[in-house]
This record gives C-alpha cells, structure tokens and sequence, in this order.
C-alpha cells in the first residue's frame, strides 16, 4: 500500500529547477531509500514534503490527504516526523529534554482540537504532565539505548549518538513515516552497522522508513525499494538488485563511457 | 537617605515587572526586541487616561493597561515576528519610537495630577513609600509566580524549543509562529503593568521619558541578571537602578553629570559579557528532565546521604 506520493512534483528556485516533476512512491512499512548524486534534489525533494518549504507545482498526498504546501508543524502532527541533513538538536537542553520536545503535541487527547483548552490545562498541571513526558521519554531513550545519557546536555555527545538522539525525537512523535536525511553521514562503519540495526527496529516498530543516504552498502542492504534522483529528475525506480544493474543509475554516478 | 534607597526599590519593581515581560520574550523565546518603552508607555497613558479624564479607580485601570499593551503587542506581533534576530530588533525599535512619536505629537505636554491609587479608603502616595514598596513587590510576586509556573509547563518549553531552534521545533509538530505572538503579547501586557505602576506612582505621564534608552535598559536587565532566569531578571533591575542613582546615592550628583551612569552600565555590560557572559545568575535552568518536586530531591538526597553512612 502506498502511504504517500507525490504526483509531478516541482521546484524552481530562480533559474535552477531543482525538483523536475517527481512521482516520488513511498510504500507501507518498508525501508524506502532516495539516492542520486550530490545536488540531485533529494533534501528539496524532503523539504517539500515534510512542509519546510513549498512545492512550486504538483502534489503531495499523505495517506489520502492532501498535504501540498502545509506548514511543518501541521505535517508532523499528521504523522510525518524527521531528521536533517545537519543535525538540529537542542543544544543547550539534556537528551531526555530533546525526547520530550518530540512528545510535545502527543499530550493529552488530539494533535489538533482543542489545543487552547489543552494549554491552559497544562499551565496549572505542568508537574504530572511533565513527569509523564518524561516518563514517555525515558521509554524513547531505553528504545535506542540512550538512557544512560539521559542527563547529558545534548552538544556534549559523540556525533553518533546525536544521530540516535535525533532520531529518538522524530520517534518520539509517534510518526507513521519517518524521514532520514544522511543519517550514516560521518559515521565509521560500526556505527553504521549500528545504524542499521536501529532502522530496521523502527521497520519492527511499524513505521514507514524513507531514507537519503550515499553509503551504498547501508542503502543496498537495508532499503526495499530505491528511487533513484539525478538532476532533479527521478531516474529510476525499483529493488536494490534492479537498481544496482541499471544503466541510466551508472551513467549518473559514474558518467557516460566515450565512445 | 532612607527615603532614597525606597525610592530605588520602588523604581526597582517598577522595572522588576518591565524585565520580567522583556524576559519572556527574549530569555525564554530568544527573540531580540528593543520597544518595551512602546508598551510602557502605552500602560502609563492607559493609566492616566482612565484614572484623569474618565475618573475611574486605579484598579480598573490595571488590567485595562495591560490589555491595552497586550493588544498593541499582538498588532505589531503579527507582522513583524516572522523576521529574525537583527532584523527583528531593528524593526521593534523603530515601532518603539512610533509609539513614542505619536504620544509626543498628540500630547506634548504629557499628563499631570493624576488621581492616587485607592485600596479600601487609602491613599497610595508617594510622600508614603513603605506602602507603595510593598504594593509593587506584591505584583512583582505575582508576575514571578505566573511566569515561573508558565516557565515549567508546556507551553514554556515550547517556547524554549522555539528560541532554541526554529526548525526543529517546527518540525516537532510546534506551531513557531503561534508561541512567539503569544510570547510577545504577553511580555507586552507585563510591560503595559509596569507603565500603569510608574504613573500611579508619579501622577504624572511625560511622553519624551519613554526613550529608547529605557528599552536598552531593560533588555540590560535582562542579560545581566542571566536570560530566562526570572530571579536573575529581578537581580538585574535592582543592580541597574542602582547604578543609575548612584550619583545621587553618593551625594555628588552636582559633581557627576546624569549620564555617567549610562557610561557605568555600559562598563558594567562589557566588563560581565567578558567575565560571566551567562549572565550573574546563569541561564535558566528549568530542568524539565527531573520532573522531581525540590522537596522530594532533597528526601531522596537525605536518604542516599543516611544509606552512605550506615554501609561506611
């Protein structure tokens, strides 16, 4: 089942076009890899459906709904959680605090009605309400193995763990899908082989991965199904046996043989 | 001299309430704004308005002020909030100056005799000072409280979320630009309370002392008692109004031309941002993350303490 598409998704910025009309496929419950060469528009691709920034054409339907051009925060509510290229944590709070940032719209009843009513309750309760964000983000940090870390201002870590921690938020968030841009960028291969074991978790866990990454060796072994970008252009769709063989995918990493 | 130290006290919580709302929008939601003389002077002519020309109490006139500044607040909240850091600061301080301009053209004179604050048949003046200490500190106890508690809950924390990172707050489903109007409005409607304290203690409003200088000063306030930190805030308004009487304090105010003290603050500022850059106090440190109450921290200290020295 397909939980999203993009239907000829475009974006221009100036002159550059930067994502050239992509039906981009991400489907349920498997790991879903984007690859391409640097500057194919894969982050742009993310950006714009993760709500960071608008497409200027085309579509981008989430579970039957349309959410083309929403704000960012509107987009995680509905289930859509994410990583970024540069890690962003919230440098000056500890990890468990960065976990409980993630769970800040799964307290009390709806993400999305009667939010006033739900602040005001949670201006005179901020004790219990902060005891059970924490106690749901001690559970997040046993998830990936963080809690001993619990206390730990979130820029002292090793850069590992604040890929993990990253992504514990994003996890946090109880997402259907969650999107990972480079995560392996910089890792040795152990955390890498790390890595892996904790994407495949999150696919236990029933969530949907989409994933940018250059390693080829993570991307290969670990995706279902890869799309392949190459400027701005999808290129190619398939299994990593199929995209492993094609020529068009060669051509774009390796360039063209002269004749 | 006695009366003069009351007199830095009261001047003290006056601008205690001011750096309280500065605090809440620039320590806990990290946005750089230089017009809370706007908001205070907005609270001072509310204040003087109701009390002088429509002749109701002072206690009426309180949360009017507040609600008035609340409003302008959000107004200039609205369009300007989606600018960042210098350019935020550049566009609050041209509407603090507006604000000012438009009081000083439709009012040069500014407001005199100003009926006294009244609570059950007495008179709050300032021939009493005691009185009036304790009247301002009570309200500077309750902007302490209603801010800590806001500090420690949801809405608190996404507020730091937002100051510290716009996008990753975003993309934890936090509505950004939501949290810093409403930051705003309120650090206006504190701001507007302050101005409504200041008249009922001068009796009079004087558009030209709503200058620029009293916006850096408050933001001053702020960095040096140590951003977020209400406490710290506290300390901060106490320190710069102490500096700013100090020539007065000393008794060589005909020695001292005024503007000495502006060059002490700024000495002050420059020699704490080398120094202590956090600010006398440190940063805010709601430690979300020990959901603990102090008393049962300081139980379970006691008890591992006890445990230690029965193995030893």
């Amino acid at each position: 089942m397909r939980i999203l598409e993009t239907q000829q998704v475009s974006k221009i910025f100036g002159g550059v076009v930067a994502v050239n009309k992509v039906d981009f496929n991400v489907e349920q419950g498997l790991v879903n890899g984007l690859i391409g060469p640097n500057g194919a528009g894969k982050t742009t691709l993310f950006n714009q459906i993760t709500g960071m920034d608008v497409p200027t054409s085309g579509k981008i339907i989430f579970d039957g709904r349309d959410i083309t051009g929403l704000p960012a925060w509107k987009i995680s509510r509905y289930g859509i959680a994410r990583t970024f290229q540069n890690i962003r944590l919230y440098c000056d709070l500890t990890v468990v605090e960065n976990v409980m940032m993630g769970l800040h719209f799964k307290v009390g009843a709806e993400p999305f009605r009667g939010r006033f009513v739900q602040a005001v309750k949670s201006y005179f309760n901020a004790r219990s309400e902060n005891r059970e964000l924490y106690e749901k983000a001690l559970s997040w940090l046993e998830f990936f193995n963080l809690e001993g870390l619990k206390d730990e201002f979130a820029r002292n870590l090793p850069y590992g763990n604040q890929r993990e921690l990253e992504i514990a938020r994003a996890m946090a968030s109880g997402p259907k899908i969650i999107f990972l841009d480079e995560p392996a960028a910089g890792m040795n291969p152990a955390e890498t082989e790390h890595l892996m074991g904790i994407i495949n978790r999150i696919r236990e866990h029933g969530v949907t991965v989409v994933l940018i990454e250059h390693d080829m060796k993570l991307v290969m072994n670990i995706c279902d199904n890869i799309t392949v970008l190459s400027f701005g252009q999808k290129i190619a769709e398939g299994t990593p046996e199929q995209i492993r063989t094609n020529p068009e995918v060669i051509e774009a990493y390796l360039g063209k043989e002269d004749d | 001299m006695l009366n003069f130290f009351q007199l830095i006290i009261i001047y003290a919580g006056i601008y205690a309430l001011m750096a309280i709302g500065q605090n809440c929008i620039t320590g806990n939601t990290g946005m750089l704004s230089l017009c809370h003389a706007g908001f205070f002077c907005i609270g001072s002519y509310a204040t003087a308005i109701i009390c002088k020309t429509f002749g109701l109490p002072f206690w009426f006139s309180l949360p009017v002020a507040a609600l008035a500044s609340g409003i302008v607040g959000f107004l200039i909240g609205v369009p300007t909030l989606r600018l960042k850091g210098d350019y935020l600061c550049i566009a609050t301080l041209g509407l603090g100056e507006i604000i000012r301009n438009i009081a000083t053209n439709v009012n040069p004179v500014g407001m005199m005799s100003v009926p006294r604050a009244q609570l059950f048949g007495y008179q709050f003046s300032s021939r009493n000072k005691f009185t009036f200490i304790l009247l301002i500190w009570f309200f500077v106890l309750i902007a302490y409280i209603l801010f800590r508690q806001l500090a420690h809950s949801r809405l608190g924390r996404a507020m730091v979320a937002v100051r510290e990172d716009e996008v990753a707050a975003a993309s934890n489903g936090i509505n950004v630009t939501k949290y810093k109007i409403g930051a705003f409005t309120l650090g206006a409607a504190v701001g507007g309370t302050a101005g409504c304290f200041a008249t009922a203690y001068t009796l009079t409003v004087q558009p030209s002392s709503f200058t620029f200088m009293v916006s850096v000063m408050v933001l001053c306030m702020v960095v040096l008692g140590g951003m977020g930190n209400l406490l710290g805030v506290i300390l901060g308004a106490f320190i710069i109004e102490f500096i700013s009487y100090f020539p007065q304090l000393v008794g060589l105010s005909s020695v001292i031309p005024a503007q000495a003290s502006q060059i002490i603050y700024g000495l002050v500022l420059v020699v704490m941002m080398i120094c202590r850059p956090q600010g006398i106090l440190g940063r805010d440190k709601y430690r979300y993350g020990d959901p603990r109450s102090t008393f049962s921290k300081l139980r379970d200290a006691v008890k591992s303490r006890k445990g230690g020295e029965v193995k030893a």
